[in-house]
């Protein structure tokens, strides 16, 4: 047999044999004194979408460049495809297409040029690079305007024409770093049914992102990290609660309100703090709450000034996920020490 | 698409970098200015007013523009795509970054030789060559030209993300370099201290293959200066691929 078939059969072998397509074991990243990601460890399952979910400084882009050959972890290891991405980067590397955050593609290329040059850089063949950019951005909707330099682009065209070049060699998996932050609302949703399409024809995803809504409609999996550390690992139904228990609204009076305690009495409110002259409010249920709230400044006297949902707060979902563990956690060992 | 021959297909990828950089920075205005327009100036502020035959300006002109144009590239590209924000998207890509650098020093190589090649074009009607010498001229001004490319890419190494920081850094250690190499003054005219430190620069050697291959006195054999090029190139290669990949994570 020619090394060739041998490969192909070892790959055909290989493709089966592989179902973690991302190996993450204890990977630590530590900037000076602040460790940005801490002995995290998880997988990524072939043909799924992995959302990884937290809040602005939570680790999320130090995890993606780690895992893409960008910089070094300081501790762990990882693999992708069961290549090695610190003595197998080159490897590693090829099986993925990696849309970073805050990237740019070259301004000063035309989205064609743009294309070929990451198309070359994955060893593509001439032919095959023309067939799959012509698709690509055809499914982008960019064709139109491919010979155009980019720099005329906007930010939505320019994250279409990113995850062009993040699939022009058919990677078994991407990685995405809040692919639509900052976005219209049009392009985010082509960005994210495109996403779902090409998960479709199985390519498996790992997402970053600090949007709850998109990781639920996303994924088939969320890991919700905070401060370099994951809380939890889940499919998105069973974190529907967590995400639920602390949806937010935010209140301001007219008057100050003179016994702070009363608003926490209220039903629903599961806390209450104050921010600048206004209050937050966690609740299950922000509908009922707020009829509440009008009640309650009827009694008091009070008028509403202004009246906010916002939503879960992740900081929240985070705090309340760890608590629980830890709540857990400190019940069995409570019980052990009674048991002694 | 797996790697037949791993080093072969870096290379290529090298090649589709050094053209991305061509596309892109042949035409950017500080490689302009200061990769062609200012040795062009430098040349003018020596030669107007004197009394200097045309063929016997060979070694200066084509010293200085194989100095400066090949090594005006390099320095702009590092920090220009840290600014741009496009060098982490390279960085993903399966390619190492021995072989980036490699694609942005032929980048460099190429606009040097492209001006040399013009220059010396201008000068044959002169027949200021001695024919017998012209295989070392062409291995002199391959080997010079590589090797200040390498020097542009040393220089771009400290990881700033401000293109005028870096070029005013090369024109820190360029500028003075001319006038200790011979480029203008002929290196016995030099004061002592001068000649010593000549002794070190690369150009030295650069300007006196080019006196030896227009038939003028010369200080050292060629052989001799070709093989410290050589020397060069590997120095600047080493100290330059060792910087580049220690200040790599800054940059993002
Ligand atoms: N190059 C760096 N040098 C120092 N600190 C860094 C660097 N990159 C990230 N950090 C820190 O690591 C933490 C995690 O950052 P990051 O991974 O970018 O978070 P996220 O992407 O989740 O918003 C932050 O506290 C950030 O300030
Ligand atoms: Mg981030």
């Amino acid at each position: 047999m020619s090394e060739r078939k041998v490969r192909k059969v070892w790959e055909k072998i290989g493709a089966k044999k592989i179902n973690k397509v991302i190996e993450v074991s204890r990977l630590t990243k530590r900037f000076g004194n602040i460790s940005a990601v801490n002995q995290i460890t998880f997988n990524v399952i072939r043909g799924e979408i992995f959302g990884f979910l937290g809040p602005n400084g939570a680790g999320k882009t130090t995890t993606q460049r780690i895992l893409t050959g960008i910089i070094e972890a300081s501790s762990g290891s990882a693999s992708i495809m069961g290549f090695d991405i610190k003595t197998q980067a080159l490897y590693a590397k090829e099986q993925i297409g990696v849309v970073p955050e805050m990237t740019n593609v070259y301004v000063d290329l035309s989205a064609w040029d743009n294309l070929m040059l990451i198309g070359s850089l994955y060893g593509v063949s001439k032919r095959i690079r023309t067939t799959r950019a012509t698709e690509l951005l055809n499914l982008f909707n960019l064709y139109e305007r491919k010979n155009e330099k980019t720099r005329v682009f906007s930010k939505g065209m320019k994250q279409k024409l990113l995850l062009c070049m993040a699939l022009v060699h058919d990677p078994k998996i991407l990685f995405l770093d809040e692919p639509t932050t900052g976005l219209d609302v049009q392009s985010s949703r082509l960005i994210r049914e495109k996403i779902l399409e090409f998960n479709r024809r199985g390519v498996s995803v790992f997402l970053t992102t600090h949007n709850i809504a998109e990781a639920d409609q996303l994924c088939n999996r969320i890991a919700i990290i905070d401060h370099g550390k994951i809380a939890i690992i889940d499919k998105p139904e069973s974190l529907k609660r967590a995400f639920q228990s602390v949806q937010a609204i935010e209140v301001s009076f007219s008057e100050l309100i003179k016994d702070e305690n009363e608003l926490r009495e209220i039903k629903g409110v599961n806390k209450a703090q104050k921010a600048g002259d206004k209050f937050r409010i966690y609740t299950d249920n922000p509908g009922e709450l707020i009829a509440h709230l009008i009640n309650f400044s009827r009694q008091q006297g009070l008028r509403i000034l202004s009246l906010n949902t916002l939503g879960p707060d992740l900081e929240e979902v985070f705090v309340k996920i760890t608590e629980e563990h830890r709540g857990w956690n400190h019940g069995k060992e409570k019980s052990n020490i009674e048991s002694i | 698409m797996g790697k037949k021959n791993p080093i072969l297909s870096q290379f290529k990828s090298a090649c589709a970098i050094c053209r991305k950089d061509m596309f892109i920075y042949y035409l950017k205005a500080p490689v302009l200015i200061y990769g062609l327009l200012f040795p062009f100036f430098l040349f003018l502020a020596f030669a107007i007013g004197r009394d200097i035959s045309f063929e016997s300006l060979l070694p200066t002109v084509l010293g200085l523009s194989i100095f400066f144009t090949s090594s005006s590239v390099g320095p702009i590209i590092a920090p220009w795509e840290t600014r741009m924000r496009t060098l982490e998207k390279l960085i993903s890509c399966p390619i190492s970054l021995e072989f980036i650098l490699l694609g942005d020093i032929l980048a460099g190589f190429l606009y040097g030789m492209a001006v040399t090649l013009i220059l010396l074009i201008f000068f044959i009607p002169f027949s200021v060559f001695v024919m017998e010498n012209l295989f070392i001229l062409i291995l002199g001004i391959i080997l010079s030209n590589f090797c200040f490319s390498c020097l542009g890419i040393l220089l771009s190494s400290p990881a700033t993300d401000n293109p005028s920081n870096i070029m005013m850094l090369s024109y820190l250690v360029k500028f003075p370099l001319i006038f200790i190499s011979g480029v203008f003054l002929p290196i016995n005219k030099l004061p002592p201290l001068g000649r010593l430190i000549a002794k070190f620069s690369p150009l030295t050697y650069t300007v006196d293959l080019l006196r030896y291959s227009s038939g003028k006195d010369h200080i050292y054999p060629a052989a001799f200066c070709l093989i410290v090029l050589f020397i060069s190139i590997a120095v600047f290669l080493c100290i330059g691929i060792f910087l580049h990949r220690r200040n790599l994570p800054k940059r993002f």
